[in-house]
């Protein structure tokens, strides 16, 4: 099974790395929100550090809907989705493999856009562990919940409209404590970063087991 | 073809209902406005402190978060039945006592910020559990509702609303965990009513708003389900009459091929 989810992780990353859809519009994209948001702060150095984390994981959220969209988007066209099915590839496999896909495209982008914080912001690190581990969390939360709701608005003709107001909502508690995390690990506030590490560790196996569980009923009628 | 059924959502048994939600309702604005009293208070010092007449408002707002609650958890409840069972009545039911979870989902919202104004000193108040929790919990139902009006077969329609619902209510746990973490306080406070600091009339009144909420939850959730009964038997006689259309035009191809 996990070789057949690598399987489905390797070509979803695949088409990714040659289409570079990721690198051409949805980095640029990240790095432009980070730019509208020094602008709406009114070019406030102070400001920008303190509310750098914030900032960080909502241009993470907004870009990781693109991210999940488009790997749908993959799927459907060609009637790619329908020759997943009959290859017969267990769908909790299908499941761990597109969630896996979206998260190393998120730790991607997470990785750019931390670079960008630290440059245009003017943030620096102190816990380098919690920040990584932090991070890793929350991209495996969000692409577990994403892929789960990804799946679920599939094949219906309002799909880009209703993910973002079905997945937000959803993934506000990795906002809340990926947030605090890297607070802690820029050392702009006082927080327990270890203690919503485990926070977002929880979400991510709770939204995982829930995704696999699930995701067999909704391949099917896709 | 399917059943001919009345094209009406009332019977006796729910005009009954209504009428007695209607006057309940009467007699609790009559209650709450002429007989509890403002809420005050003297501390120690001497200051008068308390809600005055805004605690009137609770006699609407409590049993709102209440019916809201309700709302959603039957939604859960009979999302859970739609699985075990997979009929059309627990689909049904899942969304009707979603959508009034919804509508009483807001109704809390706006009564509180209204109330909070006045007695809190705010409209809203980011750090509190219970404000932050309802209003993410209304979004997730918002979505989940979205997701019911989309054009699709009954059964992938149903299938994905059991997933939203599932997830939607494990999703409150979550929120609920993480908000108290991130704050640890609420404004709101605990248990008036276990510890008897609340005045008789105010006691009374806030226990018949429940009566008369419940009522009217009631009255609403027996509408809602018969419309949702009568939608989808619409839906059957359109496809009823489309096929008998489509047999009618086979049969008279039969006829002109027959000719000669």
């Amino acid at each position: 099974m996990f070789r057949d989810a690598w399987l489905i992780a390797g070509k979803d990353l695949r088409i990714e790395m040659r289409a570079r859809v990721g690198i051409n519009q949805i980095v640029p994209f990240a790095v432009t929100v980070l730019v509208l948001f020094a602008f709406a702060l009114d070019t406030d150095q102070e400001a920008l550090r303190t509310y750098a984390p914030g900032l960080f994981w909502v241009t993470v959220l907004l870009a990781s809907l693109l991210a999940i969209g488009r790997s749908f988007a993959v799927d459907l066209a060609d009637g790619a989705s329908d020759r997943l099915l009959l290859s017969g590839i267990d769908p909790i496999a299908v499941f761990g493999g597109k969630a896996a896909a979206i998260a190393i495209q998120l730790v991607v982008l997470e990785v750019l856009l931390a670079a960008g914080v630290v440059l245009l912001f003017d943030v620096t690190v102190h816990r380098y562990g919690l920040l990584v581990c932090a991070g890793l969390a929350a991209a495996a939360g969000v692409a577990a919940a994403g892929t789960l709701y990804g799946a679920l608005v599939a094949g219906l003709g309002v799909r880009e409209t209703l993910l973002p107001m079905l997945l937000l909502p959803v993934v506000a508690p990795v906002l809340v404590g990926a947030t605090r995390a890297f607070q802690d690990a820029f050392g702009v506030a006082g927080a327990e970063g270890w203690a919503w590490l485990g926070l977002l560790a929880g979400f991510a196996a709770i939204y995982g087991v829930f995704g696999a569980l699930s995701y067999g009923a909704l391949l099917e009628e896709a | 073809m399917s059943t001919v059924v009345a094209a009406t959502t009332s019977s006796k048994a729910t005009r009954v209902l209504g009428w007695l939600t209607l006057a309940g309702f009467a007699l609790l604005v009559a209650l709450a406005f002429a007989w509890v009293p403002e809420d005050t208070r003297i501390t120690e010092q001497g200051d008068v402190v308390g809600q005055f007449d805004a605690v009137r408002l609770m006699f609407v707002h409590v049993p709102s978060a209440i019916l809201a609650y309700t709302g959603f958890g039957l939604t859960f409840l009979a999302s859970l039945a739609y699985l075990r069972w997979r009929t059309d009545w627990w689909d049904m039911m899942a969304h009707a006592s979603a959508e009034i979870g919804v509508v009483f989902g807001v109704l809390t919202l706006v009564t509180g910020s209204i109330w909070g104004r006045p007695t809190w000193q705010t409209w809203w108040e980011w750090g509190d559990v219970r404000l932050v929790t309802t209003l993410v919990m209304v979004l997730v139902f918002v979505g989940y509702l979205a997701v019911r009006r989309i054009p699709a077969d009954t059964a992938v329609r149903a299938r994905r609303s059991v997933v939203i619902a599932l997830v939607g209510a494990v999703n409150i746990v979550i929120v609920n965990r993480s908000v108290d973490w991130w704050e640890n306080r609420t404004l709101h406070q605990q248990s008036t009513l276990i510890a008897r600091k609340i005045r008789d009339e105010t006691l009374f009144t806030l226990s018949f708003s429940f009566a008369v909420g419940m009522a009217l939850f009631a009255w609403l959730l027996l509408h809602r389900f018969r419309l949702a009964y009568l939608e989808s038997q619409i839906e059957q006689l359109e496809v009823d009459e489309a096929m008998e259309e489509r047999r009618a035009e086979a049969d008279l191809l039969d006829d002109s091929e027959e000719q000669p």
